[in-house]
Protein backbone atom coordinates (compact mmCIF):
# COMPACT_ATOMS: atom_id res chain seq x y z
CA UNK A 1 0.00 0.00 0.00
CA UNK A 2 1.17 3.81 -1.17
CA UNK A 3 0.97 6.06 1.89
CA UNK A 4 2.55 9.10 2.90
CA UNK A 5 3.59 8.15 6.68
CA UNK A 6 6.11 10.72 7.47
CA UNK A 7 4.13 13.58 5.82
CA UNK A 8 1.72 13.81 9.25
CA UNK A 9 3.06 15.44 12.09
CA UNK A 10 4.08 18.19 14.31
CA UNK A 11 7.60 18.63 14.69
CA UNK A 12 9.74 21.84 13.82
CA UNK A 13 10.62 20.62 10.67
CA UNK A 14 7.27 19.89 9.47
CA UNK A 15 6.06 23.76 10.54
CA UNK A 16 8.59 24.96 8.14
CA UNK A 17 8.14 26.26 4.68
CA UNK A 18 8.10 23.46 2.36
CA UNK A 19 10.17 25.97 -0.20
CA UNK A 20 13.09 26.41 2.51
CA UNK A 21 12.97 22.17 2.92
CA UNK A 22 13.53 22.29 -0.61
CA UNK A 23 16.46 24.25 -0.83
CA UNK A 24 17.97 23.11 2.64
CA UNK A 25 17.69 19.68 1.24
CA UNK A 26 19.34 20.75 -2.15
CA UNK A 27 22.18 22.13 -0.51
CA UNK A 28 23.07 19.51 2.10
CA UNK A 29 22.48 17.00 -0.71
CA UNK A 30 24.88 18.08 -3.26
CA UNK A 31 27.39 19.21 -0.46
CA UNK A 32 27.21 15.64 0.74
CA UNK A 33 27.44 13.81 -2.56
CA UNK A 34 30.49 15.66 -3.65
CA UNK A 35 32.40 15.09 0.02
CA UNK A 36 35.18 12.53 -0.61
CA UNK A 37 36.55 12.61 2.59
CA UNK A 38 35.40 9.79 5.21
CA UNK A 39 35.79 12.45 8.51
CA UNK A 40 34.01 15.40 6.69
CA UNK A 41 31.07 12.64 5.70
CA UNK A 42 31.11 11.92 9.30
CA UNK A 43 30.23 15.39 9.75
CA UNK A 44 26.95 15.35 7.08
CA UNK A 45 26.16 11.81 8.82
CA UNK A 46 25.60 13.10 11.69
CA UNK A 47 23.54 16.51 10.27
CA UNK A 48 21.24 13.87 9.13
CA UNK A 49 20.63 12.11 12.25
CA UNK A 50 19.62 15.96 14.08
CA UNK A 51 17.50 16.30 11.52
CA UNK A 52 15.77 13.08 11.42
CA UNK A 53 15.67 13.45 15.47
CA UNK A 54 14.40 17.38 14.85
CA UNK A 55 11.07 15.79 12.61
CA UNK A 56 10.16 13.30 15.48
CA UNK A 57 10.03 10.11 12.76
CA UNK A 58 9.74 6.79 13.98
CA UNK A 59 13.47 5.43 14.07
CA UNK A 60 11.80 1.78 12.88
CA UNK A 61 9.69 3.42 10.30
CA UNK A 62 12.87 5.18 8.96
CA UNK A 63 14.57 1.98 9.46
CA UNK A 64 12.59 0.05 7.16
CA UNK A 65 12.67 2.39 4.47
CA UNK A 66 16.24 2.19 4.19
CA UNK A 67 15.86 -1.17 3.63
CA UNK A 68 16.11 -1.46 -0.49
CA UNK A 69 19.27 1.14 0.06
CA UNK A 70 20.95 -1.68 2.49
CA UNK A 71 20.57 -4.04 -0.30
CA UNK A 72 22.25 -2.24 -2.44
CA UNK A 73 25.29 -0.90 0.13
CA UNK A 74 25.43 -4.85 0.66
CA UNK A 75 25.92 -5.41 -2.64
CA UNK A 76 28.70 -2.94 -3.09
CA UNK A 77 30.65 -4.29 0.15
CA UNK A 78 30.70 -8.08 -1.69
CA UNK A 79 32.11 -6.60 -4.79
CA UNK A 80 34.24 -3.20 -4.20
CA UNK A 81 36.65 -4.55 -1.45
CA UNK A 82 38.02 -7.12 -4.35
CA UNK A 83 37.90 -5.49 -7.15
CA UNK A 84 39.76 -2.64 -6.79
CA UNK A 85 43.11 -1.92 -7.30
CA UNK A 86 45.64 -0.79 -4.89
CA UNK A 87 47.44 -2.01 -1.27
CA UNK A 88 46.34 -5.59 -0.31
CA UNK A 89 44.55 -6.04 3.27
CA UNK A 90 44.17 -9.78 3.26
CA UNK A 91 45.04 -12.07 0.63
CA UNK A 92 43.25 -15.27 1.06
CA UNK A 93 44.89 -17.83 -2.39
CA UNK A 94 43.21 -15.53 -5.27
CA UNK A 95 40.73 -13.13 -3.13
CA UNK A 96 42.34 -10.09 -2.03
CA UNK A 97 40.64 -7.33 -0.20
CA UNK A 98 42.27 -3.46 -1.29
CA UNK A 99 42.92 -0.62 1.31
CA UNK A 100 41.08 1.78 -1.27
CA UNK A 101 38.07 -0.64 -1.92
CA UNK A 102 37.37 -0.46 1.66
CA UNK A 103 37.57 2.91 1.92
CA UNK A 104 35.62 3.49 -0.79
CA UNK A 105 33.09 1.34 0.60
CA UNK A 106 32.74 3.22 3.83
CA UNK A 107 32.59 6.61 2.21
CA UNK A 108 29.78 5.25 0.17
CA UNK A 109 27.78 4.01 3.26
CA UNK A 110 27.98 6.75 5.21
CA UNK A 111 27.35 9.67 2.13
CA UNK A 112 24.03 7.27 0.73
CA UNK A 113 22.63 7.09 4.08
CA UNK A 114 22.78 10.73 5.32
CA UNK A 115 21.92 11.79 1.95
CA UNK A 116 18.58 9.48 2.35
CA UNK A 117 17.99 10.31 5.99
CA UNK A 118 18.21 14.14 4.72
CA UNK A 119 15.71 13.11 2.24
CA UNK A 120 13.69 11.50 4.55
CA UNK A 121 13.59 14.56 7.30
CA UNK A 122 13.08 17.51 4.89
CA UNK A 123 11.04 16.06 1.82
CA UNK A 124 9.26 13.15 2.91
CA UNK A 125 8.15 15.11 5.83
CA UNK A 126 5.65 17.63 3.58
CA UNK A 127 2.46 16.12 1.33
CA UNK A 128 2.98 16.05 -1.78
CA UNK A 129 0.60 19.17 -2.51
CA UNK A 130 2.57 20.83 0.12
CA UNK A 131 5.68 19.64 -2.20
CA UNK A 132 4.13 21.00 -5.53
CA UNK A 133 3.71 24.64 -3.80
CA UNK A 134 7.09 24.68 -2.58
CA UNK A 135 8.03 23.86 -6.32
CA UNK A 136 5.86 26.56 -8.26
CA UNK A 137 6.94 28.74 -5.99
CA UNK A 138 10.59 27.94 -6.64
CA UNK A 139 10.31 28.83 -10.34
CA UNK A 140 9.36 25.11 -11.60
CA UNK A 141 7.52 25.46 -14.35
CA UNK A 142 3.99 25.17 -14.27
CA UNK A 143 3.75 22.10 -16.69
CA UNK A 144 5.96 20.16 -14.60
CA UNK A 145 3.91 20.83 -11.03
CA UNK A 146 1.20 20.14 -13.16
CA UNK A 147 2.18 16.68 -13.91
CA UNK A 148 3.61 15.92 -10.54
CA UNK A 149 0.06 16.84 -8.71
CA UNK A 150 -1.74 15.06 -11.06
CA UNK A 151 0.26 11.84 -11.30
CA UNK A 152 0.23 11.65 -7.72
CA UNK A 153 -3.32 12.10 -7.45
CA UNK A 154 -4.09 9.21 -9.66
CA UNK A 155 -1.60 6.67 -8.77
CA UNK A 156 -4.12 5.57 -5.80
CA UNK A 157 -7.11 5.27 -8.08
CA UNK A 158 -4.38 3.00 -10.87
CA UNK A 159 -3.43 1.14 -7.69
CA UNK A 160 -6.64 0.48 -6.82
CA UNK A 161 -7.24 -1.16 -10.37
CA UNK A 162 -4.56 -3.19 -10.06
CA UNK A 163 -5.51 -4.76 -6.77
CA UNK A 164 -8.97 -5.49 -8.97
CA UNK A 165 -7.37 -6.88 -11.83
CA UNK A 166 -5.03 -9.36 -9.67
CA UNK A 167 -7.83 -10.01 -7.51
CA UNK A 168 -9.71 -10.94 -10.70
CA UNK A 169 -7.38 -12.89 -12.09
CA UNK A 170 -6.64 -15.21 -9.01
CA UNK A 171 -10.51 -15.86 -8.84
CA UNK A 172 -9.47 -17.78 -12.35
CA UNK A 173 -7.26 -19.64 -10.58
CA UNK A 174 -3.88 -17.25 -11.88
CA UNK A 175 -1.23 -18.79 -9.61
CA UNK A 176 2.39 -16.89 -10.95
CA UNK A 177 4.90 -18.88 -11.98
CA UNK A 178 8.16 -18.72 -14.47
CA UNK A 179 6.52 -19.39 -17.77
CA UNK A 180 5.24 -17.85 -20.38
CA UNK A 181 1.64 -17.83 -19.54
CA UNK A 182 2.23 -15.91 -16.43
CA UNK A 183 4.34 -12.82 -18.27
CA UNK A 184 1.29 -12.96 -20.65
CA UNK A 185 -1.30 -12.31 -17.89
CA UNK A 186 1.14 -9.81 -16.47
CA UNK A 187 1.30 -7.97 -19.73
CA UNK A 188 -2.64 -7.91 -20.25
CA UNK A 189 -2.79 -6.72 -16.50
CA UNK A 190 0.11 -4.19 -17.58
CA UNK A 191 -1.52 -3.36 -20.72
CA UNK A 192 -5.11 -2.71 -19.02
CA UNK A 193 -4.06 -0.71 -16.49
CA UNK A 194 -2.68 1.78 -19.47
CA UNK A 195 -6.01 1.57 -21.34
CA UNK A 196 -7.77 2.45 -18.39
CA UNK A 197 -5.83 4.99 -17.52
CA UNK A 198 -6.05 6.33 -20.81
CA UNK A 199 -9.54 6.24 -20.71
CA UNK A 200 -10.08 7.93 -17.48
CA UNK A 201 -7.76 10.85 -18.47
CA UNK A 202 -10.12 11.73 -21.55
CA UNK A 203 -12.96 11.61 -18.79
CA UNK A 204 -10.81 13.80 -15.99
CA UNK A 205 -9.76 15.99 -18.83
CA UNK A 206 -13.50 16.76 -19.94
CA UNK A 207 -14.77 17.07 -16.49
CA UNK A 208 -11.64 19.61 -15.68
CA UNK A 209 -12.83 21.86 -18.95
CA UNK A 210 -16.79 21.66 -17.89
CA UNK A 211 -15.61 22.76 -14.56
CA UNK A 212 -13.77 25.98 -15.89
CA UNK A 213 -10.20 24.45 -15.69
CA UNK A 214 -8.00 27.25 -17.28
CA UNK A 215 -4.57 25.69 -17.00
CA UNK A 216 -3.60 26.72 -13.30
CA UNK A 217 -3.73 25.08 -9.75
CA UNK A 218 -4.52 26.97 -7.44
CA UNK A 219 -3.09 26.40 -3.75
CA UNK A 220 -5.02 26.36 -0.82
CA UNK A 221 -2.43 26.32 2.13
CA UNK A 222 -0.07 29.03 2.40
CA UNK A 223 2.71 29.83 4.58
CA UNK A 224 2.77 32.68 6.54
CA UNK A 225 6.46 34.40 6.85
CA UNK A 226 7.80 33.06 10.09
CA UNK A 227 11.60 33.59 11.30
CA UNK A 228 12.14 29.89 11.78
CA UNK A 229 12.36 29.69 7.92
CA UNK A 230 15.46 31.95 8.04
CA UNK A 231 16.85 30.91 11.26
CA UNK A 232 16.71 27.17 9.84
CA UNK A 233 17.99 28.19 6.28
CA UNK A 234 20.55 30.01 7.89
CA UNK A 235 21.96 26.95 9.95
CA UNK A 236 21.79 24.71 7.53
CA UNK A 237 23.87 26.93 5.24
CA UNK A 238 26.56 27.52 7.50
CA UNK A 239 27.08 23.92 8.46
CA UNK A 240 26.98 23.44 4.96
CA UNK A 241 29.35 25.65 4.24
CA UNK A 242 31.97 25.31 7.34
CA UNK A 243 32.11 21.81 6.28
CA UNK A 244 32.67 22.67 2.89
CA UNK A 245 35.54 25.06 3.89
CA UNK A 246 36.39 22.37 6.26
CA UNK A 247 36.93 19.68 3.29
CA UNK A 248 39.09 22.02 1.34
CA UNK A 249 41.43 23.07 4.17
CA UNK A 250 41.86 19.43 5.27
CA UNK A 251 45.46 18.77 4.54
CA UNK B 1 16.82 0.36 -12.30
CA UNK B 2 17.94 3.34 -9.51
CA UNK B 3 21.76 4.39 -8.80
CA UNK B 4 21.81 4.78 -5.03
CA UNK B 5 22.82 8.46 -3.71
CA UNK B 6 26.69 8.91 -2.95
CA UNK B 7 28.09 6.81 -5.22
CA UNK B 8 29.12 8.75 -8.17
CA UNK B 9 31.39 11.31 -8.76
CA UNK B 10 30.50 15.45 -9.49
CA UNK B 11 30.90 15.55 -12.91
CA UNK B 12 28.57 12.65 -13.55
CA UNK B 13 26.15 13.89 -11.50
CA UNK B 14 26.39 17.49 -13.34
CA UNK B 15 26.21 16.18 -16.59
CA UNK B 16 23.41 13.34 -15.51
CA UNK B 17 21.45 16.79 -13.88
CA UNK B 18 21.93 18.94 -17.09
CA UNK B 19 21.08 15.97 -19.93
CA UNK B 20 17.73 15.20 -17.70
CA UNK B 21 16.87 18.70 -17.33
CA UNK B 22 17.33 19.55 -21.08
CA UNK B 23 14.98 16.41 -21.98
CA UNK B 24 12.48 17.55 -19.91
CA UNK B 25 12.20 20.83 -21.34
CA UNK B 26 11.67 19.25 -24.32
CA UNK B 27 9.51 17.11 -23.15
CA UNK B 28 7.30 19.55 -21.85
CA UNK B 29 7.43 21.67 -24.62
CA UNK B 30 5.95 18.66 -26.66
CA UNK B 31 3.01 18.54 -24.01
CA UNK B 32 0.30 20.67 -24.16
CA UNK B 33 -2.28 21.29 -21.87
CA UNK B 34 -4.94 18.96 -23.98
CA UNK B 35 -2.74 16.22 -23.51
CA UNK B 36 -0.94 16.77 -19.80
CA UNK B 37 -3.81 14.86 -17.95
CA UNK B 38 -3.29 12.01 -20.48
CA UNK B 39 0.50 11.91 -19.68
CA UNK B 40 0.25 12.02 -15.85
CA UNK B 41 -2.14 9.73 -15.77
CA UNK B 42 -0.25 7.79 -17.66
CA UNK B 43 2.91 8.17 -15.87
CA UNK B 44 0.71 6.95 -12.51
CA UNK B 45 -0.26 3.41 -14.52
CA UNK B 46 4.05 3.45 -14.91
CA UNK B 47 4.63 3.87 -11.29
CA UNK B 48 1.88 1.19 -10.20
CA UNK B 49 3.24 -1.30 -13.27
CA UNK B 50 6.42 -1.20 -11.49
CA UNK B 51 5.20 -2.23 -8.45
CA UNK B 52 4.47 -5.65 -10.30
CA UNK B 53 6.55 -8.31 -9.58
CA UNK B 54 7.08 -11.31 -11.94
CA UNK B 55 8.37 -14.46 -10.64
CA UNK B 56 12.09 -15.70 -12.34
CA UNK B 57 12.74 -19.15 -10.84
CA UNK B 58 12.72 -18.85 -6.89
CA UNK B 59 12.98 -15.20 -7.00
CA UNK B 60 11.01 -12.27 -8.69
CA UNK B 61 11.76 -9.12 -10.51
CA UNK B 62 9.55 -5.93 -10.44
CA UNK B 63 8.90 -4.73 -13.99
CA UNK B 64 10.09 -1.60 -15.09
CA UNK B 65 8.02 -1.20 -18.61
CA UNK B 66 10.06 2.26 -19.34
CA UNK B 67 9.64 0.14 -23.18
CA UNK B 68 6.08 1.04 -23.57
CA UNK B 69 6.56 4.29 -21.97
CA UNK B 70 8.61 5.45 -24.55
CA UNK B 71 6.50 3.48 -26.98
CA UNK B 72 3.13 5.77 -26.11
CA UNK B 73 4.74 9.31 -25.02
CA UNK B 74 7.39 9.91 -27.17
CA UNK B 75 9.61 12.77 -25.76
CA UNK B 76 6.79 13.35 -23.24
CA UNK B 77 8.70 10.02 -21.98
CA UNK B 78 11.44 12.07 -20.01
CA UNK B 79 9.15 14.59 -17.92
CA UNK B 80 6.64 11.45 -16.67
CA UNK B 81 9.79 9.18 -15.76
CA UNK B 82 10.57 11.63 -14.14
CA UNK B 83 7.91 12.13 -12.03
CA UNK B 84 7.41 8.53 -11.20
CA UNK B 85 10.96 8.72 -10.02
CA UNK B 86 10.65 11.63 -8.00
CA UNK B 87 7.88 10.47 -6.22
CA UNK B 88 9.19 6.63 -5.94
CA UNK B 89 11.85 8.54 -3.88
CA UNK B 90 9.41 11.09 -1.62
CA UNK B 91 7.07 7.88 -1.47
CA UNK B 92 9.21 5.04 -0.93
CA UNK B 93 12.44 6.54 -0.47
CA UNK B 94 14.30 4.88 -3.39
CA UNK B 95 16.70 7.28 -3.77
CA UNK B 96 17.41 10.82 -3.08
CA UNK B 97 18.09 14.76 -4.99
CA UNK B 98 21.42 14.21 -5.87
CA UNK B 99 21.17 10.86 -8.47
CA UNK B 100 17.62 12.05 -9.25
CA UNK B 101 19.47 13.48 -12.80
CA UNK B 102 21.45 10.86 -13.97
CA UNK B 103 18.39 8.46 -13.19
CA UNK B 104 16.14 9.93 -15.30
CA UNK B 105 19.01 9.68 -18.35
CA UNK B 106 19.26 6.18 -17.56
CA UNK B 107 15.26 5.27 -17.45
CA UNK B 108 14.41 7.80 -19.98
CA UNK B 109 16.38 8.39 -22.30
CA UNK B 110 16.64 4.67 -23.95
CA UNK B 111 12.73 5.05 -23.95
CA UNK B 112 13.13 7.81 -26.22
CA UNK B 113 14.97 6.13 -28.20
CA UNK B 114 13.18 3.02 -28.77
CA UNK B 115 9.94 4.96 -29.76
CA UNK B 116 11.96 6.26 -32.40
CA UNK B 117 13.25 2.79 -33.38
CA UNK B 118 10.29 0.37 -33.21
CA UNK B 119 7.69 2.15 -33.29
CA UNK B 120 7.06 2.10 -37.20
CA UNK B 121 7.12 -1.86 -36.87
CA UNK B 122 3.90 -1.95 -34.58
CA UNK B 123 0.49 -2.40 -36.56
CA UNK B 124 2.56 -4.12 -39.47
CA UNK B 125 1.18 -7.41 -38.84
CA UNK B 126 0.56 -9.27 -35.57
CA UNK B 127 4.09 -10.82 -35.67
CA UNK B 128 5.87 -7.68 -36.28
CA UNK B 129 4.10 -5.80 -33.68
CA UNK B 130 5.04 -8.58 -31.13
CA UNK B 131 8.71 -8.15 -32.51
CA UNK B 132 8.65 -4.32 -31.93
CA UNK B 133 7.37 -4.54 -28.60
CA UNK B 134 10.22 -7.16 -27.41
CA UNK B 135 12.78 -5.37 -28.66
CA UNK B 136 11.44 -1.72 -27.33
CA UNK B 137 11.02 -3.53 -24.32
CA UNK B 138 14.59 -5.57 -24.13
CA UNK B 139 16.79 -2.97 -25.96
CA UNK B 140 15.40 0.08 -23.33
CA UNK B 141 16.63 -2.33 -20.40
CA UNK B 142 19.97 -3.07 -21.98
CA UNK B 143 20.70 0.92 -23.02
CA UNK B 144 19.40 1.49 -19.25
CA UNK B 145 22.05 -1.07 -17.83
CA UNK B 146 24.92 0.03 -20.69
CA UNK B 147 23.96 3.73 -19.10
CA UNK B 148 23.96 2.86 -15.34
CA UNK B 149 27.46 0.79 -16.27
CA UNK B 150 28.45 3.89 -18.02
CA UNK B 151 27.70 6.18 -15.41
CA UNK B 152 29.35 4.12 -12.66
CA UNK B 153 33.01 3.80 -14.61
CA UNK B 154 33.08 7.51 -15.44
CA UNK B 155 33.34 8.11 -11.52
CA UNK B 156 36.13 5.70 -11.53
CA UNK B 157 37.44 3.15 -13.87
CA UNK B 158 38.01 0.52 -10.69
CA UNK B 159 34.12 -0.02 -11.05
CA UNK B 160 34.67 -2.09 -14.05
CA UNK B 161 34.12 -5.39 -12.16
CA UNK B 162 30.48 -3.71 -10.80
CA UNK B 163 29.00 -2.24 -13.94
CA UNK B 164 29.63 -5.63 -15.68
CA UNK B 165 27.96 -7.45 -12.63
CA UNK B 166 24.67 -4.71 -13.10
CA UNK B 167 24.72 -5.70 -16.81
CA UNK B 168 24.94 -9.11 -16.65
CA UNK B 169 22.61 -9.32 -14.00
CA UNK B 170 19.84 -7.62 -15.84
CA UNK B 171 20.05 -9.74 -18.88
CA UNK B 172 17.21 -12.02 -17.45
CA UNK B 173 15.14 -9.09 -16.89
CA UNK B 174 15.96 -7.58 -20.70
CA UNK B 175 13.97 -10.87 -21.87
CA UNK B 176 11.69 -10.43 -19.18
CA UNK B 177 10.51 -7.03 -20.15
CA UNK B 178 10.71 -7.76 -23.74
CA UNK B 179 8.29 -10.77 -23.50
CA UNK B 180 6.27 -8.51 -21.53
CA UNK B 181 6.67 -5.42 -23.45
CA UNK B 182 5.54 -7.77 -26.56
CA UNK B 183 2.58 -9.00 -25.27
CA UNK B 184 1.30 -5.74 -24.23
CA UNK B 185 1.94 -3.90 -27.40
CA UNK B 186 0.15 -6.48 -28.87
CA UNK B 187 -2.87 -6.31 -26.17
CA UNK B 188 -2.97 -2.22 -26.63
CA UNK B 189 -3.13 -2.89 -30.72
CA UNK B 190 -5.91 -5.23 -30.27
CA UNK B 191 -7.78 -3.47 -27.21
CA UNK B 192 -7.76 -0.36 -27.82
CA UNK B 193 -5.55 0.51 -30.60
CA UNK B 194 -6.49 4.31 -30.41
CA UNK B 195 -3.35 4.58 -27.36
CA UNK B 196 -0.53 3.91 -30.21
CA UNK B 197 -1.72 5.57 -33.33
CA UNK B 198 -0.02 3.74 -36.47
CA UNK B 199 0.67 4.57 -40.10
CA UNK B 200 -0.63 1.31 -41.76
Amino acid sequence: MIEEKFAEGRSFIHKLDPKIRIIASIVLSFAAALCDNFYIALGYFIISIILITLAGLNRVDVLKRLKPLFWFLLMIWIILPVTFDGEILYRYHWLKITGPGVILSCNITIKSISILLVFTALIATMTIAALGNGLHRLYVPDKMVFLLLMTYRYIFVIEEEYKRLLRAAKFRGFKPGTNVHSYKTFAYLAGMLFVRASLRAQRVHQAMLCRGFNQKFHTLDDYPPNRLNSIFLMGISVAGLSLVIFEIMWP
Amino acid sequence: MHISEGVLSGPVLASGAVLALAGTAIGLKKIDYDHIVHVSILASAFFVASLIHVNIGPSSVHLILNGIVGLLLGFAAIPAILTALLLQSVLFQYGGLTALGVNVVVMAFPAVLVHYLFRPLLGKSPTLTFVGGFLAGMVSIMLSSLLLGLALWFTDKNFFETSLTIIIAHIPVMIIEGIVTGFCVSFLLKVYPEIIPVKK
